[in-house]
């Protein structure tokens, strides 16, 4: 049996008598007799680290790894520089708890400015909090923050991500708030729809930037609509694209979120992710979240703390807006290390590589007869395409260890990163010339 | 800790002085000591309702947040923008710091004069 | 120490890809940036030691004692983190076809069997990313319950003032009201309270057991069936369930749905204040209300995050309980026990316990009488700890206990380090008699001094800027 109780039996023993008990059992003794558990748990016995070891593996081992990835959807297979590994896994920064003892924690709270700031930088943003749990999460907060008394109805698009939509779904279920969806037209939002759903009881509009479809929405005209309308803009972005993408600040919107994943997160199976969230000066005390803030110690030198707390569950109990307590700390360290590793550089390669990457895999396949995009708007590295027998196709670029697209509504929506060699964009669209012609 | 004769107190510990039809609103001394640093204010807006004995807003300081509550029924006709910026006037000038201005009084909580609040602060206090 | 922003030098980099083998593409005009993001350009040994530099200034619990009270904080396996890093679990995509990721079934499927078993409970969600998201699921489950049953009347959750402030955070945000009941003297729950506040409109109670002051309530059956007489469901906060893993279940106990917090319990690290996982389970009666993923598996239910959470915080967790396994679990949660009563012990000779009994996992200590007598507060004792390399204990809460400190030692700490924890508090009492004006101004040898909180948060400044 694995353990890490230090203590022997002896001195197990000794404890119990310095405290005047004999057993374990006498420190239960306010739990009602016939509650204690009176059989062993129905769990496999405990082993030893060399066979939990070789049991974890062998249980690792059932997943496939592909060679290529070509499916995004939400989650991004860049590349991951080796330091943007090593420096999270620092014994100090992953065993420490939340900074909430400013003097012993500088370096947590100093890494969690660095990160706001550069998620401020990336967004055009001024204020950042410390993260969330994931972009989908971010959305549904943003959502909630930019309601008032008068204004409480959410709009999202239908060219959304899936999981965003429901996440906020059940976000406003909760609050017992509105959610419509606004429909979209060749891919992008329906600006006609979207004016016509704005009414004055809506709160705020949420676009993703790229959308689902990985099709460029016209992110500022939107922008002014909504707030034609009176109400609040929310954008969510793909920090990556932001690198050369319009900044949500400059295209109007108030409150900026996405999902943080591709700055330096492995897939991971879908977590742990990383949500950003950012806003204008003047919505600084609706951010959900912990958030730090710069200051000077007692001796007068700068220093950083958690600050803004009374905005928070811990103080506000049920009048907080939101029950938020841990961010992900650590993954927006890891995003912190990545952007500063790549640097503004560094980041606008990858942002162009990976779309340019893409647009080559896009017009090989479309060389194919039978292939055609389905939507033909502007987009940075995704995109969708018709063809026949979709099923045929992944499967047999999964015989050649190429995760192709994923199938959206009969179609197949790829994705391509700066990782993808010319080769494999090459071997892919051989293979679906293959399938098809057979 | 001061105790002007001239202003009326809630048992929530918010002053009132009238200004013709007007209620002038703060919170006291002993309020502002409680709290200890405020560092934010959430002010109500022009035009809206206010309630006797329910909150117009919040105050907060590090670690908590303290309701203001409403010792007058109305609508209020003025905010005082400045304690935005600067919210430790509540604690340097609690009685010169006023919070809002209601006008059309509709109704009120019992109110207390200087020194019966000054009794109510001193078993507070135990 | 300076910022990265302050050590970044224009044109500094790292060489991290290659030029692209593809022609290059723009985006539309309109679409353009303005101008690059200001982000640090720093070579890879200027970012190294920038990392290292603030490595130092922080304290983790792999690298000394850290009893805070009601955050689990023990020992974080080295194993849990190389089987995390496995690139079986790492380089899979949520949305890979389910033949080709049998492995992540099996890890989330394993992870749900074991700790159904430690719970009680039939079924279980991973997707929440963390405690109070796991309260905000498990609370939905009583929400779409109540409303399955057609019953909207049911508007209120019960919760004891002693819960944690995530409790009546999580009911408002899953639109209930929040009905506040005073705990008893003994920090337990009021009986005649809990029925006063229960009635037709009672959609559920919260509850954590043992209970925010280090208790546990021996009523516990008679509280969940005076709920589920009202017709209300019982929620389990399983922030405590390090004291009785393996020896009772929350199940048993009258529960209806339960979360548990992957990085206290079940040791996976916290990280700086996350990556968690809050893993959510339930009766079967509820198992249907549970939260899915409308990419992975389609249907209507409720969301929580995108896909199904943070499973590599799963790996980690399963990692350790198959390394614990039946004998280990219940052992963990009573050498916690035993190292609470041990320390509280070795202290209350000096510091004044809030409850002077058997504790579970973690005591309180009140100081009120401790700070008029000597004018030092539980502020002050915390932040002198600091100066002994002594991670504080958690300050001012549960609200319920007045100058209080709530200390966890938990079952990874040894006899020696109980001991001299104890020594540690026994100096600053004495100290606390002798030199108050010395407490009042700790911590002297930290990384800082106390930092001015107030002017952070009047002139809140959160981000740098470039002068």
């Amino acid at each position: 049996m694995g353990s890490y109780v230090p203590s022997t039996r002896e001195e197990r023993q000794g404890m119990l008598e310095a405290i005047g008990l004999k057993e374990y059992s006498d420190l239960y003794r306010d739990v009602p007799r016939d509650m204690l558990l009176d059989h062993p748990l129905e769990i496999p016995s405990g082993m030893s680290e060399l066979e939990v070891s070789r049991a974890m593996r062998a249980i690792a081992a059932k997943n496939h790894v592909f060679a290529t990835v070509l499916r995004g959807a939400g989650a991004y297979d860049h590349y991951i520089p080796s330091i943007v590994k090593s420096i999270p896994a620092k014994e100090e920064f992953l065993t420490a708890y939340t900074p909430y003892q400013a003097e012993m924690s500088q370096g947590v709270l100093q890494s969690i400015f660095e990160y706001q700031t550069m998620i401020c930088e990336l967004t055009g943003m001024e204020v950042s909090n410390a993260s969330v749990y994931d972009g989908a999460t971010a959305a549904a907060e943003a959502a909630a923050m930019c309601r008032t008394n008068k204004r409480r109805v959410t709009r999202a698009p239908a060219a959304a991500h899936p999981d965003t939509i429901e996440t906020i779904r059940t976000y406003c279920y909760g609050t017992g708030d509105e959610l419509r969806i606004v429909p979209q037209k060749s891919g992008r939002t329906d600006t006609v729809a979207l004016r016509e759903m704005l009414t004055d009881c809506v709160a705020s509009f949420y676009l993703q930037q790229p959308n689902f479809f990985g099709q460029l929405e016209d992110a500022e005209a939107i922008g002014q609509i909504v707030h034609e309308a009176g109400a609040m803009y929310v954008m969510g972005c793909n920090p990556i694209a932001l690198a050369i993408l319009k900044t949500p600040r400059d295209c109007g919107a108030d409150v900026a979120v996405g999902e943080g994943q591709p700055l330096g997160m492995p897939l991971s199976y879908g977590g742990p992710y990383l949500g950003f969230m950012a806003t204008t000066a003047k919505y600084m005390r609706k951010l959900p979240g912990r958030i730090v803030g710069e200051t000077v110690d007692s001796r007068g030198e700068r220093a950083y703390v958690l600050s803004l707390q009374a905005r928070e569950q811990h103080i506000r109990r049920e009048k907080a807006s939101s029950n938020i307590c841990s961010n992900e700390a650590l993954c927006a360290m890891t995003a912190a290390v990545y952007m500063a590793a790549m640097g503004p550089r560094g980041m606008a390669e990858a942002a162009r590589q990976s779309m340019a990457k893409a647009h080559y895999l896009a017009s090989e396949l479309c060389k194919i007869p039978g292939v055609s995009l389905r939507y033909t708007g502007a987009y940075f590295h995704e995109f969708v395409t018709e063809m026949p027998r979709v099923q045929d196709v992944l499967q047999s670029l999964e015989q050649a260890d190429i995760l192709g697209g994923l199938i959206v509504d009969g179609a197949i929506l790829w994705c391509a990163t700066e990782k993808v060699e010319k080769a494999a964009l090459d071997k892919t669209a051989a293979i679906v010339k293959e399938v098809l012609e057979f | 800790m001061n105790y002007p004769a001239d202003l009326k107190y809630s048992k929530s510990h918010e002053w009132v002085k009238m200004d013709g039809d007007v209620a002038v609103i703060g919170i006291s001394d002993f309020a502002q000591d409680s709290l200890g640093d405020v560092v934010f204010i959430n002010l109500p807006q022009e035009g809206d309702t206010v309630s006797a004995g329910e909150a117009f807003g919040d105050v907060e300081s590090v670690k908590a947040v303290s309701d203001l509550v409403c010792p007058v029924s109305g609508t209020v006709r003025e905010v005082n923008e400045e304690l935005l910026d600067a919210p430790e006037k509540l604690n340097s000038d609690p009685y010169g710091a006023w919070i809002i201005k209601v006008e059309g009084i509709t109704g009120q909580e019992e109110l207390l004069d200087a020194a019966e609040y000054e009794a109510v602060c001193a078993v507070a206090e135990d | 120490m300076k910022l990265i922003f302050e050590k970044s030098v224009s044109g500094r980099g790292c060489t991290l890809l290659p030029p692209c083998d593809v022609d290059s593409v723009s985006l539309p005009d309109t679409l353009r940036r303005d101008t690059p993001p200001a982000l640090p350009e720093v070579s890879e040994t200027e970012l190294s030691r920038h990392y290292t530099e603030l490595c130092h200034k922080v304290h983790g619990v792999n690298c000394g004692f850290y009893p805070l009270g009601s955050c689990t904080m023990k020992y974080n396996p080295r194993i849990d983190e190389e089987m995390a890093a496995l690139p079986g679990f790492t380089n899979v995509h949520p949305l890979a076809p389910v033949h080709t990721v049998a492995g992540c079934r099996e890890v989330l499927d394993t992870a749900k069997n074991y700790l159904c078993e430690i719970s009680g409970m039939a079924d279980m969600t991973f997707q929440p990313a963390a405690g109070a998201h796991g309260e905000f699921t498990g609370v939905m489950l009583i929400k779409q319950y109540h409303k399955a049953r057609g019953d909207a009347k049911r508007t209120k959750i019960i919760i004891p003032d002693s819960a944690h402030g995530t409790n009546p955070a999580t009911a408002s945000m899953c639109g209930f009201e929040v009905v506040n009941i005073a705990s008893a003297p003994d920090g337990c729950v009021d009986l005649e309270a809990l029925k006063a506040a229960l009635g037709e409109d009672t959609a559920g109670l919260m509850l954590t057991n043992p209970n925010t002051v280090g208790i546990f309530d021996e009523h516990i059956l008679d509280i969940t069936r005076l709920v589920h007489e009202a017709g209300g469901l019982c929620y389990y906060d399983g922030a405590n369930l390090n004291a009785i893993m393996g020896v009772v279940r929350p199940g048993d106990m009258g529960f209806d749905c339960i979360h548990m917090n992957l990085h206290k319990t079940f040791a996976t690290p916290h990280g700086g204040g996350g990556p968690g996982a809050g893993a959510v389970g339930c009766k079967e009666f509820l198992a249907q209300y549970l939260p899915k993923s409308a990419l992975m598996d389609g249907g209507d239910h409720i969301q929580v995050r995108s896909f199904a959470g943070n499973f590599l915080v799963v790996v980690r967790a399963l990692t350790y309980l198959m390394t614990l396994g039946r004998e280990g679990i219940p052992e963990a949660a009573q050498n916690a026990v035993l190292n609470a009563n041990y320390l509280m012990g070795r202290i209350k000779g000096t510091f004044t316990p809030a409850f002077d009994r058997i504790c579970m996992h973690e005591f309180v200590l009140d100081l009120s009488e401790f700070k008029k007598q000597t004018g030092v507060s539980a502020l002050d004792v915390a932040k002198s700890l600091i100066d002994y390399g002594m991670h504080p204990p958690t300050m001012y809460f549960p609200l319920i206990v007045h100058e209080a400190l709530m200390l966890e030692p938990t079952e990874t700490e040894s006899r020696e380090t109980l001991d001299w924890a104890a020594e540690v508090f026994c100096k600053l009492y004495a100290l606390a008699h002798e030199d108050p004006d010395f407490m009042h101004n700790a911590p002297h040898n930290a990384q800082i001094g106390r930092p001015d909180e107030v002017r952070a948060a009047r002139n809140p400044v959160l981000r740098w800027e470039r002068a």
